[in-house]
């Protein structure tokens, strides 16, 4: 069995960075992620990207992510590509299934740089072909470059959405409109914190104002304040239908709706090892508890990047060499790099969230994310709709014996698309706060894994 | 919270202190039922949940016929089926050596007057099963057995139990139980009850209660996995196990395939925690894989671990206590307790309020675990 010192699951920003300063100090890193290649949500594909014009129209915070890729590959950690995770177990025993088969590693520290998933945010209609996340329409665009040929419309709020419009619209593709579902922030708020983040970060805010400048331009139509969305159609979507804040309702015709909510971090593995997670109201999602290394309750687990709690990239690069910085500070290492100092990092990552707490306020999620109509799916994988959710809710269930009574929860998601929706049908029917409410207990595989991939285990225990 | 009164007091909110719950109240008993974390928590959700009488020991094949014709009256029993389907249980053979054993079972449980088991040849076996591999020759059948759907199950008892007034506590832990004036007082985290008669229905934890009353026994427990897959066509009724290793094997009624068979994971009493071990559960997959190998590239979505007590002869603990009057046993049940939960708790309801069952429960007694 292989027994590196550290184990870092994910390969994007954070989980590369880390790695970096962690292989350079001389400890054995292997890092494990189940994309072909390097970099993350973001950096995803730059490897073949870089250099094209593609590559240019994804932007230059794209293409800034190859100079991190290359060091990566050069840093002397192992990486294994194409492979998932699907066990972590307490005593760091961690299974994994990629090309080459299934193996169990036993690293001393385990990093988890897992990053965001998008928010599921279920409407009526959601579930119909042809609604699908801004998030994998992202993947499309970066991997095999297809642009989307008919125009699109886009439904959301959150930075995100603001980035692949943008982004689309450089590769030559069309949005037909625009559905903001950002609610509309009071003005002395947004101005008091913009403000504050000014002083410091005004390239960044001026680039969120150029794309919100450009979807006014360039998108068929964009309509603000929109409250609450319904996809129409029966087999297929064939249009959308909304409600703004003032109550107006109009539909539109189309095939193709993306959808976006923000982002929340990916604690799947962090929740299957009972790490403690909080309630986060400012970003309203949960977030690991942690020290400002990115320690968690486990002693020996780390946590960076969005995983820890949404930061964005630059903040994730900082995390992870935090990260790393403690972890060679426990194995009795000193970092390589000698500009590679606590200091410097600390001071990078408090430039890099000068933004965030505008950027968490403006792009809040409206509250109907929170309490879909009665008749909205929230568990796709059982079909049940809020309705057969909130008659289980009876007395005071948790979510976990609601999974028992409703199977909410039971499928091949695991719960990641109706866990936190569950969550927050409970502590609304019981009239609690969300930190009161604990979401599903998650049971592993982490990620759905072949029956063959767990019989070869067996194989693997008999011959070694 | 409030403290009070009540006749009984059942300790264990699984399926068998619900279903004694349920034969209490109906034979007009006060009942309160203590659950440490929630109704079915444990064992009773994890369960594989085969209603199976198949190779049983010979001293529970005559309980566990009884229950199964429960199983075919759950209905009028608790208001719902329970998901029971009867599409049978198999013990399949895989080579001829295997088929001898099965052929001894057999003629031992013609021996002793029983004929739910039947042997089956290879032909019959692959009619029931036409995935099921080349190398299978044949198999010990008990046709009116099956298999239901554990969360129903629990969710019916549940109701079927409040329906009738019993006052169910869940989040509550007893932690002693102190000799009273005519009959206990039930000491919990959440203050005390004076009752007369107390049910150790604690499953894993059924020692401990035996302990709070001096009574100490030889008391283990499993900690058995179980996986599902996602969901597949519908291609089988039956519940397969083999002659030669721990499976078992069946398609439940959404589709999922649900492969467990006492494979053993990690658990921890105390804490109350469990772990699943996928080196041991690796084993399961390939044993599955080896007798329908068409099920290969399936998803496993899902896999857990629950704790159950076991006793050293893997029979339960049923009756009254050896040491303390007023208290009685349903625990012990050493994995394989889910079919006989449609009777179990009638037997020790009629102990409690008649003085005794008509069914012989004498294999059963705790008396031959004390230590
Ligand atoms: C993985 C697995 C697969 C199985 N498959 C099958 C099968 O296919 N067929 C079959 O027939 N059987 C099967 N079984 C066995 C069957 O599930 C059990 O025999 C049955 O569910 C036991 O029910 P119970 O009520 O005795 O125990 P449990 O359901 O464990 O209930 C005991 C309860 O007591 C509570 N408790 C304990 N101490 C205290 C205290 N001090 N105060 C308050 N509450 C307390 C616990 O929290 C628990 O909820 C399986 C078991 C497992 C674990």
């Amino acid at each position: 069995m292989l027994r590196p010192d550290l184990l870092i699951v994910g390969a994007g920003p954070a989980g590369m960075s880390a790695a970096i300063v962690a292989a350079r100090a001389g400890l054995k890193v292997v890092v494990v992620d189940e994309q072909p290649t390097p970099g993350g949500q973001i950096w995803r594909g730059i490897e073949a990207n870089a250099g094209t014009s593609r590559g240019r129209a994804l932007g230059e915070q794209y293409c800034s992510g190859l100079a991190t890729v290359r060091t990566f590959r050069e840093c002397g950690a192992v990486y294994w590509p194409s492979t998932r995770v699907w066990q972590v177990e307490s005593t760091l025993g961690t299974y994994v299934t990629g090309p080459g088969g299934t193996r169990v590693v036993a690293p001393r520290l385990v990093l988890i740089a897992t990053g965001a998933q998008e928010r599921p945010a279920p409407f009526r209609g959601w579930t119909l072909p042809g609604v699908m996340t801004v998030g994998a329409a992202q993947i499309l665009l970066k991997n095999p470059g297809s642009v989307p040929s008919e125009p699109v419309w886009i439904a959301g709020c959150g930075p995100l959405a603001l980035l692949y419009a943008h982004q689309l619209i450089r590769m030559g593709g069309v949005v037909a409109g625009f559905l903001d579902t950002r609610p509309s922030t009071p003005l002395r708020e947004t101005l008091q914190l913009a403000g504050r983040a000014a002083l410091r970060s005004s390239r960044e805010l001026a680039k969120g104002a150029s794309w919100y400048a450009e979807l006014y331009c360039r998108a068929g139509r964009y309509v603000p304040d929109v409250v609450d969305l319904q996809a129409l159609g029966t087999d297929q979507l064939e249009g959308v239908r909304y409600r703004t804040a003032a109550g107006r309702v109009e539909e539109i015709r189309t095939s193709l709706l993306l959808v976006h909510e923000g982002v929340l971090p990916e604690l799947h593995t962090v929740r299957s090892l009972g790490c403690e997670i909080q309630w986060d109201a400012g970003q309203a999602a949960y977030r690991p508890v942690l020290n400002e290394w990115g320690e968690c309750s486990h002693p020996d687990i780390l946590i960076a990047g969005d995983a820890a709690g949404i930061g964005g990239a630059v903040a994730a690069v900082h995390r992870g060499r935090l990260s790393a910085l403690r972890i060679l500070q426990r194995l009795g290492k000193v970092a390589a790099e000698p500009e590679m100092t606590e200091e410097n990092c600390r001071a990078a990552l408090a430039h890099a969230l000068v933004l965030r707490p505008f950027l968490d306020r403006v792009f809040r999620p409206r509250e109907q994310v929170f309490a879909p109509d009665d008749d909205t799916i929230v568990c796709r994988c059982e079909e049940l709709r809020a309705r057969d959710l909130c008659a289980a809710l009876s007395g005071s269930v948790g979510s976990n014996q609601l999974k028992a009574f409703t199977r909410a929860g039971m499928g091949p998601c695991q719960g990641r698309q109706c866990g936190l929706t569950v969550a927050a049908l409970i502590a609304a029917a019981e009239g609690r706060h969300m930190s009161e409410v604990q979401p599903f207990r998650v049971r592993p595989p982490l990620k759905p894994l072949r029956l063959c991939d767990l019989a070869g285990l067996a194989d693997e225990s008999r011959s070694s | 919270m409030r403290a009070g009164q009540a006749t009984t007091a059942v300790i264990g909110g699984g399926l068998h202190g619900l279903a004694c719950a349920l034969a209490l109240v109906q034979r007009g008993q006060d009942v309160v039922l203590f659950e440490r974390s929630w109704i079915g928590r444990r064992a009773s959700s994890a369960t594989a949940a085969g209603v199976r009488t198949l190779w049983r020991d010979p001293a529970e094949i005559s309980l566990s016929l009884e229950a199964l014709e429960r199983w075919y009256r759950m209905d009028a029993l608790v208001g719902d089926d329970c998901g029971f389907r009867a599409g049978g249980q198999i013990k399949v053979a895989e080579s001829h050596a295997e088929m001898e054993a099965l052929a001894a079972r057999f003629a031992q449980m013609r021996e002793l007057g029983f004929h739910h088991e039947e042997l089956i040849d290879a032909r019959e076996l692959r009619r029931l099963a036409p995935m099921i591999s080349e190398h299978c020759v044949g198999g010990l059948i008990a046709r009116r057995d099956g298999a239901a759907d554990p969360h129903r199950t629990i969710a019916a008892f549940r109701r079927a139990v409040e329906g009738h007034g019993a006052v169910i506590r869940e989040g509550i832990a007893v932690m002693a139980l102190e000799p009273a004036v005519g009959g206990w007082r039930v000491v919990t985290d959440a203050g005390s009850w004076t009752v007369r008669h107390v049910v150790n229905a604690a499953g894993a934890w059924g020692a401990q209660v035996c302990r709070m009353v001096g009574e100490v026994i030889q008391f283990g427990y499993k900690a058995s996995m179980v996986f599902v897959t996602e969901r597949v066509e519908q291609a089988f009724r039956p519940v397969f196990s083999t002659v030669g290793r721990s499976l078992s094997f069946k398609q439940s009624s959404q589709g999922t395939l649900v492969v467990g068979g006492g494979i053993q994971g990690g658990g921890d009493l105390e804490k109350g925690l469990t772990q699943v071990d996928f080196r041991a559960l690796a084993k399961g997959a390939a044993a599955a894989q080896e007798l329908f190998p068409a099920i290969r590239n399936v998803q496993i979505v899902r896999a857990w671990t629950g704790l159950e007590g076991k006793t050293p002869d893997l029979l339960p603990v049923i009756g009254p206590s050896a040491r303390a009057s007023g208290v009685f046993h349903i625990f012990g049940f050493s994995g394989h307790g889910f079919e006989l939960v449609p009777l179990v708790g009638e037997i020790v309801a009629d102990c409690i309020t008649y003085g005794r069952s008509r069914y012989d429960i004498g294999s059963f007694d705790v008396a031959r675990l004390l230590t």
